[in-house]
């Protein structure tokens, strides 16, 4: 598949304070790159993300959201992403279903000593955006005004 | 409408030399509710913060974006800032441009237009804040240290001499983790036992330590100040109270035919056993799998020669609940498994051996009492090579991809003991480097080489291969001379790589503190807050934080006793207030949230309402403020929409989304 490098997507991450948030704070002091189209919102826990705030991204003309949080068993109030594992699970199939594809898609563990990881997560996460293109399905006229 | 401030930094150079900081500050000034945006060099610094103060008088500001470093760096620096100038703590917001923008992107354009989209989701969240109020909470004054090596022994020393209570858990029947099974220490080479022991009997006879051996810690709930732990103190098949440690049970014990763990299975020892001579407490424990009674029913040999009528083999495990402020990891390491390197023949040669069995065979109360002597045939061996870096700096799976930081300062101790203790002995060492940074490290080293005639070489070895006549063909490379080397050894030591202890996964489970890839706990900061753990109240010492020697294991020992008693020594805490809260009106008490809250903080009431003018009784959720740690899993989980989590509110979050993707 052709990548169009031109394209530069909406990205949404969504990291939770206590693991990927510090993860991606590892990735900036370690000076690892990834490319500028992402933007983190820093959430308390990944279980603390609900699926209206990602439709409400892809309505709002988002090409990609990305859900990172602590590795399980490792989620700083035990258990948030086991519930955020089940419900994004449940939305994405939801959201293909709606023609947003599951690459546009993602939940990744990452811990806040993953600084490499976070970078490599998000470059291979913006290089599949690319690859899909602009996100055309969800987007609401009314929304856009 | 709120009044926003934004400050832009440029932190040196750190942010401004990607990120056109006056840009920034320009563009958030168009943004609604802002009315007035400025930058400057170091916003954290007394001046900046004199600006912020300034800036909130003249313009009356109801709340502030710092756009800088991570606000996990200076977001309480500045809501106190804020609260030293008026405004509620609360009513700030940090965008995040130096991590997440100006250190990762180096095109100047492209930074700029996210720091400015960055900023602008800070802004937009602001506009949504309300002040909020911390509230307090109590701490329990007891620490709790899990592991009783070195590491654990000195901070459960140091937090007791400040006057506060500690118990120390550990797994093993004895308190002295691998110090007690080393020989000799370096720098010094002064005995291991001789200046362990007294440490271990100070901990012992302390009235404000309570030592729990061979027990383990099962559960774990609660936070900071206010931690409730489960120990499972397993069955020692002793009672501790009778029992004079007078060891003629080990003695005439029949089952004699178990590995010690204690000497590394270099020999046996019998089912009822302490691990070695100085263990703490000195009272032996029933190993129920090797027991003959518990096997077979008959025997009962130990509690017809005990005279104090200690043996009780109907004892069972006991939990012990209790409450503690603090918790110390402290739970150390072990060397790794060598089955994935064949080339050193560890698996077919008695006389492979890894560097902590030499320890034991070198100790006066080891397998061979001290006398160096190969294992397979006893006899005294004349030509000895170690191996170093066995499984460390590894870049295959096979091995760890770490420095295990000990092995080049043990080995030269190692080489150097054998030589002035056996002149006639040839020592041969292989090793990529030589690493021995540290206060009269290096020192020690060239001794080995230069007092003593260790033989050094730059290289690997390939291959050891036993020889039908009981020697061990060493095949190396001598990288410095370019040349293949065989040496025909009777002995080879594998500096063996360490790893943290098994269990600790369990442990930071628990605990809920993070561990990396190779299983150390993570440091909340890894060069400002090396000692404490990202997990609010859990404080880490020694190796379980990452390979040390015992000098820097017993200075991290202290550190983390001091962080402890800081702790320990208030009387309350503030809590976060970032804390759910239901809406009476859209509640309808489905009981959906309390089945998700991690800390039981949801509770339901009948509460008279008054719902557009029409009064009615409703059961509605109430959440406790002081049990409720802000996960927000009940926000998602209400299907009313009436469950939101203040701080991090559907609405702030959905601003950001907005801010982001406009
Ligand atoms: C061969 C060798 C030679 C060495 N020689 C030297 C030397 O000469 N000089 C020097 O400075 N350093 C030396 N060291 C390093 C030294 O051993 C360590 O620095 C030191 O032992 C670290 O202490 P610690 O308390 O962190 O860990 P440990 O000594 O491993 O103690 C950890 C304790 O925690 C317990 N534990 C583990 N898991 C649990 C659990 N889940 N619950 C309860 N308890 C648990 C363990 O049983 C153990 O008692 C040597 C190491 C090796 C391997
Ligand atoms: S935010 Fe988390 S801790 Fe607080 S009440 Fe909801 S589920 Fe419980
Ligand atoms: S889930 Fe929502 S509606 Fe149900 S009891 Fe909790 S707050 Fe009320
Ligand atoms: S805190 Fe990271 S997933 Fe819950």
């Amino acid at each position: 598949m052709s990548v169009n490098q031109e394209f530069r997507p909406k990205i949404v991450a969504f990291c939770c304070n206590w693991c990927s948030y510090a993860g991606a704070d590892l990735a900036g002091s370690s000076r690892l790159s990834y490319p500028a189209d992402v933007k983190i919102i820093r959430v308390p826990c990944s279980c603390r993300v609900n699926p209206m705030f990602i439709l409400r991204a892809f309505e709002k003309g988002a090409d990609g959201v990305i859900l990172c949080g602590c590795h399980p068993g490792d989620c700083h109030y035990s258990t948030g992403n086991y519930y955020a594992r089940r419900r994004m699970t449940l939305l994405f199939s939801m959201l293909d279903f709606m023609g947003v594809e599951n690459g546009r898609t993602r939940v990744e563990w990452v811990s806040a000593a993953e600084g490499v990881k976070f970078s490599t997560v998000m470059n291979d996460f913006v290089e599949k955006i690319r690859s899909l293109g602009e996100n055309v399905r969800l987007g609401d006229l009314r929304c856009k005004k | 409408m709120q009044r926003i401030g934004v400050f832009v930094c440029h932190c040196g150079s750190n942010i401004a030399a990607t990120v056109d900081v006056k840009k920034v500050a320009e563009m958030a000034r168009l943004e609604p509710g802002v009315v007035f945006a400025d930058d400057y060099q170091y916003m954290c610094s007394e001046a900046g913060q004199a600006k912020i103060g300034a800036a909130i008088k003249e313009y009356n500001l109801t709340g502030l974006v710092v756009c800088s470093c991570s606000p996990r760096m200076h977001e309480a620096t500045f809501r106190k800032c804020a609260e030293r100038y008026g405004l509620n703590p609360y009513m700030v917001e940090i965008a995040n441009i130096r991590e997440h923008c100006s250190w990762i992107h180096k095109d100047m354009e492209e930074a700029t237009q996210k720091a400015v989209i960055l900023a602008r989701a800070a802004i937009a969240k602001v506009n949504l804040n309300a002040p909020l109020q911390a509230g307090e909470s109590r701490v329990t004054k007891r620490a709790l240290v899990i592991g009783g090596g070195i590491a654990g022994i000195q901070t459960a020393l140091d937090i007791a001499d400040a006057g506060y209570e500690v118990d120390i858990v550990e797994k093993t029947p004895s308190i002295g983790g691998r110090m007690s099974q080393l020989d000799k220490t370096f720098p010094t080479l002064d005995c291991s036992a001789c200046i362990l022991t007294p440490k271990m009997v100070d901990a012992a006879g302390h009235e404000k330590i309570k030592i729990y051996t061979y027990s383990e810690v099962e559960k774990v709930s609660g936070f900071v100040g206010d931690f409730t732990v489960d120990i499972r103190k397993k069955a020692r098949s002793v009672d501790e109270a009778k029992c004079t440690g007078c060891g003629v049970c080990q003695e005439k014990c029949p089952s004699k035919k178990t590995p010690s763990e204690f000497n590394r299975g270099l020999n046996n020892r019998s089912a009822i056993y302490t691990p070695f001579a100085q263990a703490i407490p000195n009272v032996p424990v029933i190993d129920r799998e090797a027991c003959i009674k518990f096997k077979t029913g008959k025997c009962g040999v130990c509690e017809k020669v005990c005279q104090a009528g200690a043996i009780n083999y109907a004892q069972e495990d006991e939990i012990i609940t209790e409450k503690y402020g603090a918790i110390v990891v402290a739970t150390g390491f072990d060397t790794i498994k060598l089955d994935k390197y064949d080339e050193y023949a560890y698996s077919q040669s008695k006389d492979v051996i890894t560097s902590l069995e030499l320890e034991r065979i070198m100790n006066a109360a080891g397998p061979t009492k001290g006398h160096l002597e190969r294992l397979s045939d006893g006899k005294a061996p004349k030509e000895i090579v170690f191996v170093q870096c066995v499984g460390s700096r590894c870049s295959d799976e096979r091995g760890k991809p770490y420095c295990s930081k000990i092995c080049c300062m043990y080995t030269a101790k190692h080489a150097m003991l054998i030589r002035d203790k056996y002149p006639d002995v040839n020592v041969t060492v292989f090793y990529i480097d030589v690493r021995t940074p540290g206060k009269n490290f290096d020192e020690f080293y060239r001794r080995a080489v230069e007092e003593y005639g260790v033989n050094y070489i730059k290289g690997q070895v390939g291959k050891v291969a036993p020889q039908p006549d009981g020697s061990l063909l060493v095949q190396g490379s001598d990288l410095i001379d370019n040349k293949q080397i065989k040496i025909k050894a009777d002995m080879v030591v594998l500096a063996t790589a360490i790893e943290p202890n098994q269990g600790v996964r369990n442990i930071a489970t628990m605990l809920t503190a993070s561990i990396d890839t190779n299983n150390f706990l993570t440091e909340a900061h890894p060069k400002l807050r090396p000692v404490e753990s990202p997990t609010a109240g859990v404080f880490l010492s020694g190796v379980c934080q990452g390979p040390k020697d015992i000098p820097e294991t017993v200075s991290q020992a202290g550190a983390a006793a001091v962080k402890v008693i800081g702790l320990l020594a208030k009387d309350k805490l503030t809590t976060n207030p970032c804390t759910a809260q239901a809406d009476e009106l859209l509640c309808n008490g489905c009981s959906n949230c309390a089945k998700v809250c991690p800390y039981g903080a949801i509770t339901y009431e009948t509460r008279q309402v008054n719902d557009h003018g029409i009064r009615e009784d409703r059961r509605i959720a109430v959440v406790n403020k002081a049990l409720c740690q802000g996960c927000g899993a009940c926000t998602v989980t209400c299907p009313s929409g009436a469950m939101d989590l203040q701080g991090f509110s559907n609405r702030q979050l959905i601003a950001e989304v907005d801010a982001i993707c406009r």
